[in-house]
């Protein structure tokens, strides 16, 4: 894989879609369909991230005890849920992530 | 000062509040970049190729779990298709500008750019020099990118690779959607593409996130139609 070409292409198409109504403005409107459809964007594609992440952690399912980042992805999301604040989650899950390492 | 300079300085205003949030999370981003395997100047330039946030925290996790070229340029692009909306808000405002302008601007309109930009265009009257608001919004958000980036990838040197930062990337992503799962179509979409994200794992070429995140986005979209079929107001 060459991260240039990937970003570059990535790059274009994110340039496209910003360049593409202010373009084609008066001949193109976004179908409503679409519209609503892109407020989902967000959670599914990041959830489709990170629950892979926090119960695969070595490539297989682990619901144990033992699976720290299972763990602290729970307090990490109730953090988020309360806390609304980015930075302060990031803090809290690294933060149980190594205590819960240390102790199991 | 000319009305030129007073609308760009206006739109730095408007945008300077962002750029606080802004500072901190382009250094993580820096950070978090270099240490999912990205060199210090592909990490860089990404802040300037793509210069999209969330899109490029999504690349460096997937260049992490080493997944293939095609499917990093499409989650790119599925991720920041909420762009079209913003060009499609925008379009009437800058109809009259040369392309050149439209272009410069088109590269520049983030989510924080646009927030502010849009403000202003359906509270006041449009000038002939409105739009350089939204340049010195968008330019002003874009160099502090590229300054925080810049903190991010030396913080990150300085780190000792054996910490668990890569966790830090999935931590980013349960902040930004936690917050937003307050309807039942948009925990439902959240639901499902894990869920297909969890059995598809096995998939070649990390193709299970794209099935996942189309799920999702299905789900959550029908659903939101049974709950109101007129559709959005």
């Amino acid at each position: 894989m060459n991260i240039w070409l990937v970003m570059l292409a990535g790059g274009l198409l994110t340039f496209g879609m910003r360049f593409s109504l202010i373009f084609l403005f008066g001949r193109f409107e976004v179908p409503s369909t679409m519209r609503k459809a892109l407020h989902y964007v967000p959670p599914a594609v990041l959830s489709a991230i990170i629950l892979p992440e926090l119960l695969y952690p070595s490539g297989s399912l682990n619901l144990t005890f033992e699976n720290t980042r299972m763990l602290a992805g729970i307090i990490a999301m109730l953090v988020a849920w309360y806390s609304k604040n980015t930075l302060l989650t990031i803090l809290a899950g690294m933060a149980a992530l190594l205590i819960l390492q240390l102790l199991f | 000062m000319s009305e030129k300079r007073k609308e760009f300085w206006n739109g730095v205003r408007a945008e300077f509040p962002l750029l606080i949030g802004v500072f901190p999370f382009g250094m993580i981003y820096g950070a978090l970049a270099l240490n999912a395997g990205l060199s210090r100047a592909a990490s860089q330039l990404m802040s300037s190729i793509v210069f999209a946030g969330s899109s490029q925290f999504v690349a460096a996790q997937l260049v992490h779990d080493a997944a293939p070229g095609f499917v990093i340029v499409v989650t790119i692009a599925v991720v920041n298709l909420r762009h079209m909306l913003y060009s499609a808000s925008l379009a009437p405002y800058l109809k009259n500008l040369s392309l050149k302008w439209k272009a410069l601007l088109s590269y520049l309109l983030t989510d924080e750019a646009y927030a502010p930009s849009i403000l202003k265009y359906e509270r006041e009257e449009i000038t002939p020099v409105s739009h350089w608001f939204l340049l010195g919004a968008g330019f002003s958000l874009w160099f502090t990118w590229q300054v925080s980036t810049a903190f991010g990838i030396f913080l990150g040197t300085a780190i000792p690779p054996e910490w668990p930062l890569d966790f830090a990337l999935p931590l980013t992503f349960i902040a930004m959607v936690v917050p937003v799962l307050k309807s039942r179509p948009m925990i439902a979409a959240a639901l499902s593409a894990g869920i297909v994200a969890l059995l598809a794992y096995s998939l070649p070429f990390k193709l299970g996130l794209i099935l996942a995140a189309l799920t999702g986005i299905v789900v959550g979209t029908i659903l939101e139609g049974l709950k109101s079929p007129g559709g959005m107001p």
